[in-house]
Order: structure tokens, then C-alpha cells, then sequence
């Protein structure tokens, strides 16, 4: 392949990044160096070269991460290295909300001004820093960001500083000074993050299945996670064999908790008979649905749990890689499954020859660089891979084509980190636990207006109103007015829904969904309008364009939201523009490629019919 | 020594059959549902499908409705299997149908796409009622993922924005695209591999683009114009065509299509030679023909300046 690259070279400093994680001249079939006199080449790299596109957006990462946004010279030398052309590196590039591809601070703050944060006091932040640093704006050194997955602590604010290394800081909750002093004096200079047991209220209470080591291990030692039943899942799973641990989870019935509650039983017993090889089992991590932050808490807590998880799936489908797609916005999340992959690795819980078995697994962690839709299961693998995270069309289903057209099983944090339970304690056990659609515990993540906001672990079965009661309920003096399930995706329900069963059945009979888990509580203090606004803005924002339904559908969907509330009195243009809705919503839900276009109505649907709002004229 | 495998061409072809508005039609296994829609005699809208090209089902104009799949399918992509149950006019349909084509009436300019006003009164498409477009914007080639000035709703976002003039030999009118994502396979692996182009960008906000949008002569481009062979809007033109249209002098009807051998060199591409008035004004290539389906290099596309060049040497 004859690629031509622009005169562009990168700085020493970009190189030396991009070298460290690609490795010098000479590694991955490319053989480098400077413009040949003769035909004026400037690099030769083949099939090795190209083979190894997928590290296109680990390449991009060091880059950006070392000087802050990604130059000409330090694309094409992406580029070059990995045999892409350049306007392939800078459709992926320019893909990605963490990455800049023109020159900005190396100091930058994403200021959440998602629901959850809007909910409690995001505005105002926001106001204040136009005051003191001038408008939203990478080169005021401040942005609006979609959700930061950080709801216990809103308002939320993620503090990045471009170096070697690299610091990035999780601000919460936030203030104006805070943010400030971030850009002023670098994030390292900021208090330490708040632990992340005190997103998880029920910590260090007796019976916790999922969160039981939260706050009371070190998620750094992996003896701490063996001396509390840490891999004895993985233990049992090697003495019962790859079959029968496959007939366990079908046994146990466990519904998939990312939001498409698909039976994982059945994903993996269907990846497992494929002929082809080899398969992989990827971690979907990217958990970006607005008010979801329950896989962060697993990560930063319980890394471990999620190692243990994937070893065991991975054995019983018969991968010998696994993937864990993590959000970019979760630098602490990050540090912890790090430190937990090589503590087991050194261990020799990860490897080629995992506990003297014979079976080998590896597992590698790549960072997401700010875009929802890569946790759709398809658009996850685009992303590994190194294209533009845009969702594929279905069929090919990934248990047939999935991570590099091979057969793929997908899983979220949460689904995964039930897998050591059912091996612990059988099917049989487990689905005793919660109800007969819905089996086992159960994480939602409670955020809004309520008084003790985090992530509980309650089994199938308890009702909203409970879930509601656990978390504190609303401040005092407040009342309830609405509670959105299941994040932008999901739907709003009214504050007299309380008897609602929160089970994958209990939902579907109320025209509801759990989504992945978020039951955000909304008080009369809130304007809802402005709620629905910013769930427009976000998927009108997070829409990856492949598709007409959602590219201008999104777009059509703001501004009639948008001309509703301007002109709040005008009854007859009201009408028309929710026509409007109706009509773009539905083409959105029945036409759009992926679940993002599909959902992308659902909210301000349930919010129109369910709630009535836009009906009042304020 | 094993027999030789039969080659593919020998096999016998198992037919599928499957339900189409109520009539069965069948054809050949492998075959999409669009092509059983047209063996069944449906005038089904495209506008991203390409006749030489992996379906990329990004329009989403050739939605139809499929017996037990909970979302519209597009027939462009989805293989046929037996038993299918299809429908092609139904209420889903014909709504999908039409708010795709009044979302990019709306928002691209599609006067020269062909049969448009057709399919907008087929299915009673309104574009107009989104509001009032929203005038030319000098920053798509700028992107910031994840950001967006909304306004207040008052205009409907559009793709206007101004011409890429910036070589000789074709013009990109991206107001005019819909993203279909033709040009970019053309000019990838699917044909060329020259890489010049991508979608940059992401949503609304997502436009083609080489490189931080450097123009085409600095680009990797090496002006085969694959690109504007397949594109479907006329988003990507000649300049003669585009400098016609400009002067008001453009008339298709007054064309004639001649199709002869490219004399360049020894490969043997057909080239549709488009003339008006006596003068080579655009060349096309067959899509069908063995040897290029539809591809040109610089020299077959581009290379027609060189008779009006001789002409004009010639003082004819």
C-alpha cells in the first residue's frame, strides 16, 4: 500500500511518546527512518504494520495525553507507523471528545453538566466560571462534559493535565475554586479524590454479594482478594469444566445488566459452538449512560472481581484474549485494573498457563476517549480495532462476527462480576435469589435528589418506592416529581409509580426499562424542561452520524424542544412541533442502526405522556 | 489427488423464496431483499446503495418492514432467507420513508439528486416544516466531538456551507451530501486505496474530509474521480459540469452518451463520453463492464480536456 503523508513530522516529544507505546523503529513490521533520496519514501511497512491497526486510538492516547491534542506531524507518524493513511487517523481522531485535533491548553476541565449534575447545582458552577475564566470553551481551559459517572458526587468535574505523566484528577463535588486551582496550579495540586467506598452507602454491610469487598479490601492487593472467596469462583469453574460452566450461568438465568437484558447463558453457549477461531471476550466498560456509575464503583473497588470474571467466562467460551473497554473519562478505575492485571499475571492468575492448567488467558485493557455510542456492542469492536466507533449492522450478530469478525462474546462489569457468585454458590442458589424473570442482586445506581446518592446492591424484586427510601428519599421539605429509570435511554416515570417492582418483567409490564440500572430522583425544585433539553443536547451530541434517522433526527428533536420553550404561549406551533417529535421519534426508534437512535425519543416520549410535561405555559 | 472443486460458477444456485406485499417471489440465495423487491416489481428509494459498492445501509431510505423484527430492516443489506414475510408499503414504512426524506430535504440541499421530488410527493414528504434553514456555516471543517451551539431553535441546521474549489479537475459541493459514505469506500479499499478521504467528525457535525480538511492537492488524492462516479447527489462534480450549472449553460437533455475504449493505455476501461454541444462536457464508466466496473484513473476521467485542448490548437 502507497500511503502519502504531508511533510508534517512529530515533535521529539510526541515521538518518544507514540514510540513507548508502539515501540521504536523496527518493532510491528515498520522500519522507519528518513526520506529515502532514491523514491522518496519515508517509511515501509507492511502486513505486520497494518496488522496492528487496532493501536491506532492507543497511539492517539499517548499523544494527546503527552501534549494535549493530536498535531499533523504526530498523525502522520501514527500513521506511518501502523500503515493507516492520514485521513483514516483523522476520522478516528476527530471521533473522540477527549482528543483535540487543533492546539489547546494542556490544562483542561470537562465540567458535567449532564442531568444527574444539573439536578444539583451544575448550572451555577457553570455560571460562575463564565465569570471568572470566560465562556465554555477549550481554550478557556473549560468544557461542558456529557456525564462524568460520578452522580454520588454532583456536581462532577474531570481535571486533565497533557505530561509525562499525564495527570488526570475527578472533581467532586465541584466547586468554581476547585476548577480554578485545576488550571491555575494543575490537578495534582487539588485534595485527594474522595475514596470510592463513599459512593457505595452499603458498605461493609453483612450480605452484599457484588459490592461485599467494596471499602473493606485493599483493591490493590490481590491477597486481600483471595482471603475474601477471591477466585474460587475460577477454582470451581476448572474443576467443573468449560461445558458445565456454560450449563451454570444458563442454569442461573443471568439477564445481561448493560441495558439490553440479554440472557448471557445463551450469548456464551452460541459464541462457544462456533467452528471459528479465535474468539474473544471483550468487557464492555465504556459505562457512559447518563447517571450510571455502578461499573466505576466495581472497578475502582473490586478490580479483581472483574479479572476473576473475565477468566472465567474467557475459559468457558474458550477465548485466550479478553478485552476490557474502559471509559476514558476513569483514570482511577484505570490505575486499579492495571495494578490488578499485573498483580494476577505476576501471580499466575493471568498468563500462559493460568494456575498450572495448561489453558492460557490474556487480558488488556483499552481506554475509550469520550464517546457513548462505543458502548454499543458493535461499535465497541470498531473501537478496539481502530476505526470510528460507529455500530455495525446487525446480523452478523458478534456471537458470529464480532472483534475482529471472529466469534465475540460482549458482556458489561456488572453481568461479568455475577459469574464468580453462580460458580461459588451454583445456579440452583442464585436464582433463589430475586424473582423468577429477574434472578440475583441487583446494582442501581441511585443519583439526583436524593439524600444519600450511590450505587445499592438490593435483590430483584424490591420496588422503586424502596430503592427510593434506601437512598434517603428526597431532601426535606422537598417533594418528589419525577424519577427517571434506566438513564437517557430510559423513561420517566411519575412519583406515584413507587410500587413499581424493579425487575426486567415488573419494568416492561409499567412501559419502563432498567436500562443500566439509574434511578434518577428529580424534586420540585427542578425544571424538567431543561432536564429533557439536556437529554436532547446529549444524544443530538453523541449521535455517531452514520445514520440519517439519528444524525438530523437528534438534531430535529433539540430544536423543537428547543422552540417549545421559547415560545411556551403559543399553542398552535406547540402542537406541530410535537408533531414533530412524534414523528421524528418514531422514524428514530424503527429506523435508526443502533439502540442510540432507537432510545434517542424515549425519554421526552415518557415525559410528554407519562408526566405531561410541555403542557403547562409558564 | 482430490477432484478439483467445483468453481462457484457450476454450482447449481438454490433459490429462496419469500413474501412480498402478500406475493412470493424468489431469487437467488445470497440475493438482498432489495433485489427480490425489485424482482417483484417494487420501486424501492435509494440513495446510499451503490451498485459496485459493500451496502453501507446508512441512508436508511430502503427501510421496509420484515415479519417479526422489531425495528424496519433495510432491504439494501439484508440477505434474503426462506419464509421472509416482507412488506413495502406499509404505514411504518411509508412514514420511516418519508421522515428520512424530509430530514435531509431539510437539511441538505438535494436539487441535484435525482428523483426526489418523485419519492417527497410519493410519500407526501413536507421538509419545510422544520423551520428555516439555517444559513451557510464557515466552521464544519473544524471539529469539536461531543459540542454543538444549539440556538434557539429558530432555524433548522443545515450542511450549507461553502464549495471546495480547490483544483481543476472536480468541485465538493458538501452541502449537497448526505453522507452515504460512497466516496470514501470508492476511495478506500473497495477501488482506489488512496485513502484520501474519511467522515471526520461525529453526528450532525460529521462531514467528508481529507486530513484536517488540507485540500485536495495536498491530500493523498490522486483525482481518479471514483469518487464522483459513485456519488448520488451531486455532491462531487465535474468542474465543467459545475462551472455549467453556475453559467446556466448545463442541459442533460441536449446531451448525448457515447461509450468507446480508453486509448491511454493497454487495461481496456469503457469511458461514457457525455457530450453537449459538441463537446466533451463529463465521462462516466459502465458499472457493468468487466474491467472497470465504473473505475477510471486521472487519464480516463479527466484526460477528455486534451480534445477541446487540440481543438483549440487547431484554432477548431
Amino acid at each position: 500500500m502507497d500511503l502519502k503523508f504531508s511533510d508534517a513530522e512529530p515533535s521529539a516529544a510526541e515521538r518518544e511518546a507514540i514510540d513507548r507505546r508502539l515501540g521504536g523503529p523496527g518493532e510491528g513490521g515498520w522500519d522507519g527512518g528518513a526520506r529515502d533520496e532514491q523514491d522518496h519514501r519515508s517509511a515501509r511497512a507492511g502486513h505486520a504494520a497494518r496488522s496492528r491497526r487496532h493501536l491506532v486510538l492507543e497511539a492517539l492516547h499517548a499523544a494527546n495525553d503527552r501534549v494535549g491534542w493530536i498535531s499533523p506531524g504526530a498523525l502522520n507518524y501514527i500513521g506511518k507507523r501502523l500503515s493507516v493513511s492520514a485521513a483514516d487517523v483523522y476520522s478516528v481522531a476527530t471521533f473522540y471528545a477527549l482528543f483535540s485535533t487543533h492546539p489547546r491548553p494542556k490544562r483542561i476541565v470537562h465540567v458535567c453538566t449532564d442531568i444527574a449534575c444539573l439536578a444539583r447545582g451544575s448550572r451555577e458552577i457553570c455560571a460562575g466560571l463564565e465569570t471568572r475564566l470566560g465562556p465554555a470553551g477549550a481554550m478557556s481551559g473549560w468544557k461542558h462534559s456529557p456525564c462524568l459517572g460520578a452522580c454520588e458526587r454532583a456536581p462532577a468535574a474531570l481535571a486533565v493535565e497533557a505530561g509525562d505523566p499525564p495527570h488526570e484528577h475527578l472533581i467532586g463535588a465541584a466547586t468554581v475554586d476547585d476548577i480554578a486551582r485545576a488550571l491555575s496550579a494543575g490537578p495534582e495540586t487539588l485534595s485527594a479524590e474522595t475514596p470510592s467506598a463513599m459512593a457505595v452507602p452499603q458498605a461493609g454491610n453483612e450480605g452484599l454479594m457484588l459490592l461485599k469487598r467494596i471499602g473493606r479490601v485493599d483493591p490493590e492487593s490481590i491477597d486481600d482478594y483471595l482471603a475474601t472467596e477471591g477466585y474460587a469462583g475460577l477454582r470451581r469453574a476448572f474443576e467443573i469444566g468449560p461445558g458445565q460452566v456454560i450449563a451454570e450461568v444458563k442454569a442461573a438465568r443471568l439477564t445481561g445488566r448493560g441495558g439490553a437484558a440479554f440472557p448471557a447463558g445463551v450469548k456464551w453457549e452460541s459464541t462457544a459452538r462456533q467452528p471459528a477461531t479465535p474468539r474473544y471476550l471483550v468487557c464492555n466498560a465504556d459505562e457512559s449512560e447518563p447517571g450510571t456509575f455502578k461499573d466505576r464503583v466495581l472497578l475502582e473497588g473490586d478490580p479483581f472481581a472483574l479479572v476473576e470474571s473475565m477468566t472465567i467466562a474467557a475459559y468457558a467460551i474458550g477465548a485466550a484474549r479478553g478485552y476490557i473497554y474502559l471509559r476514558g473519562e476513569y483514570p482511577r478505575a484505570y490505575r486499579m485494573l492495571r495494578s490488578a492485571i499485573d498483580r494476577a499475571r505476576e501471580r499466575g492468575f493471568l498468563g500462559a498457563n493460568v494456575l498450572g492448567t495448561g489453558w492460557g488467558f490474556e487480558l488488556e485493557i483499552r481506554r475509550g476517549a469520550g464517546a457513548y455510542i462505543c458502548g454499543e456492542e458493535t461499535a465497541i469492536f470498531n473501537s478496539i480495532e481502530g476505526f470510528r466507533g460507529e455500530p455495525r449492522s446487525k446480523p452478523p450478530f458478534p456471537f458470529e462476527q464480532g472483534l475482529f469478525n471472529k466469534p465475540t462474546v460482549v458482556n458489561n462489569v456488572e453481568t461479568l462480576c455475577n459469574v464468580p457468585l453462580i460458580m461459588r454458590i451454583g445456579a440452583a442458589r442464585y436464582t433463589r435469589i430475586g424473582t423468577e424473570g429477574s434472578t440475583g442482586p441487583k446494582l442501581f445506581c441511585a443519583s439526583g435528589n436524593l439524600v444519600r446518592p450511590g450505587v445499592y446492591e438490593v435483590p430483584f424484586g424490591a420496588t422503586l418506592g424502596e430503592l427510593l427510601d434506601l437512598a434517603g428519599g428526597v431532601p426535606p421539605g422537598r417533594s418528589l416529581q419525577a424519577v427517571l429509570l434506566g438513564g437517557a435511554a430510559g423513561v420517566f416515570v411519575r412519583a406515584d409509580e413507587r410500587d413499581i417492582p424493579l425487575t426486567f418483567e415488573g419494568v416492561r409490564a409499567h412501559n419502563a426499562t432498567l436500562g443500566s440500572g439509574v434511578v434518577m430522583a428529580f424534586d420540585d425544585t427542578v425544571d424538567l424542561s431543561g432536564i429533557l433539553l439536556r437529554i436532547a443536547r446529549f444524544f443530538r451530541d453523541e449521535s455517531c452520524g452514520q445514520c440519517v434517522p439519528c444524525r438530523v433526527g437528534t438534531v430535529r428533536q433539540e430544536e423543537a424542544l428547543l422552540r417549545i420553550l421559547r415560545d411556551r404561549h403559543d399553542v398552535a406551533a406547540k402542537d406541530r412541533d410535537i408533531r414533530i417529535l412524534r414523528d421524528v421519534g418514531l422514524a428514530m426508534k424503527d429506523a435508526s442502526i443502533c439502540g442510540l437512535g432507537q432510545t434517542a425519543w424515549s425519554a421526552v416520549e415518557s415525559a410528554i405522556d407519562r408526566l405531561g410535561a410541555l403542557k403547562e405555559s409558564r | 489427488m482430490n477432484a478439483p472443486a467445483p468453481r462457484p460458477e457450476d454450482m447449481p444456485v438454490r433459490r429462496i423464496t419469500i413474501t412480498i406485499d402478500g406475493a412470493e417471489v424468489s431469487v437467488p440465495e445470497g440475493s438482498t431483499i432489495l433485489t427480490a423487491c425489485d424482482a417483484a416489481g417494487k420501486d424501492t428509494p435509494t440513495l446510499c446503495y451503490g451498485d459496485t459498492l459493500t451496502p453501507k445501509n446508512a441512508c436508511r431510505v430502503c427501510m421496509v418492514e420484515l415479519e417479526g423484527s422489531r425495528v424496519l430492516v433495510p432491504s439494501c443489506s439484508r440477505k434474503v432467507q426462506p419464509g421472509m414475510v416482507v412488506r413495502t408499503d406499509s404505514e411504518r414504512v411509508r412514514h420511516s420513508r418519508r421522515l428520512v426524506l424530509e430530514l435531509l430535504g431539510s437539511s441538505v440541499d438535494l436539487s441535484t439528486t435525482p428523483r426526489i421530488p418523485e419519492w417527497m410527493a410519493r410519500y407526501d414528504a413536507d421538509p419545510d416544516r422544520y423551520g428555516p434553514r439555517a444559513p451557510e456555516s464557515r466552521g464544519r471543517d473544524v471539529h469539536e466531538p461531543g459540542e454543538h451551539h444549539a440556538g434557539d431553535g429558530g432555524v433548522a441546521a443545515t450542511m450549507a456551507q461553502p464549495d471546495k474549489i480547490d483544483n481543476d479537475l472536480y468541485v465538493r459541493e458538501y452541502d449537497k451530501c448526505i453522507l452515504c459514505y460512497k466516496c470514501v469506500d470508492a476511495c478506500g479499499s473497495q477501488w482506489q486505496n488512496s485513502f484520501a478521504i474519511q467522515v471526520a467528525g461525529r453526528g450532525f457535525d460529521a462531514q467528508i474530509s481529507t486530513e484536517y480538511a488540507v485540500a485536495l492537492p495536498d491530500s493523498a488524492c490522486v483525482f481518479c474521480g471514483n469518487c464522483v462516479e459513485v456519488c448520488p447527489t451531486g455532491a462531487l462534480s465535474f468542474k465543467s459540469e459545475y462551472d455549467m450549472r453556475a453559467a446556466g449553460t448545463w442541459d442533460e437533455t441536449r446531451q448525448t452518451r457515447t461509450t468507446t475504449v480508453c486509448t491511454y493505455c493497454g487495461v481496456g476501461c469503457n469511458l461514457s463520453l457525455h457530450v453537449q454541444d459538441n463537446r466533451i462536457v463529463k465521462v462516466t464508466s459502465p458499472h457493468d463492464h468487466d474491467v472497470g466496473h465504473g473505475n477510471l484513473c486521472i487519464k480516463g476521467r479527466f484526460g477528455f480536456t486534451h480534445v477541446h485542448g487540440r481543438e483549440e490548437e487547431d484554432g477548431g
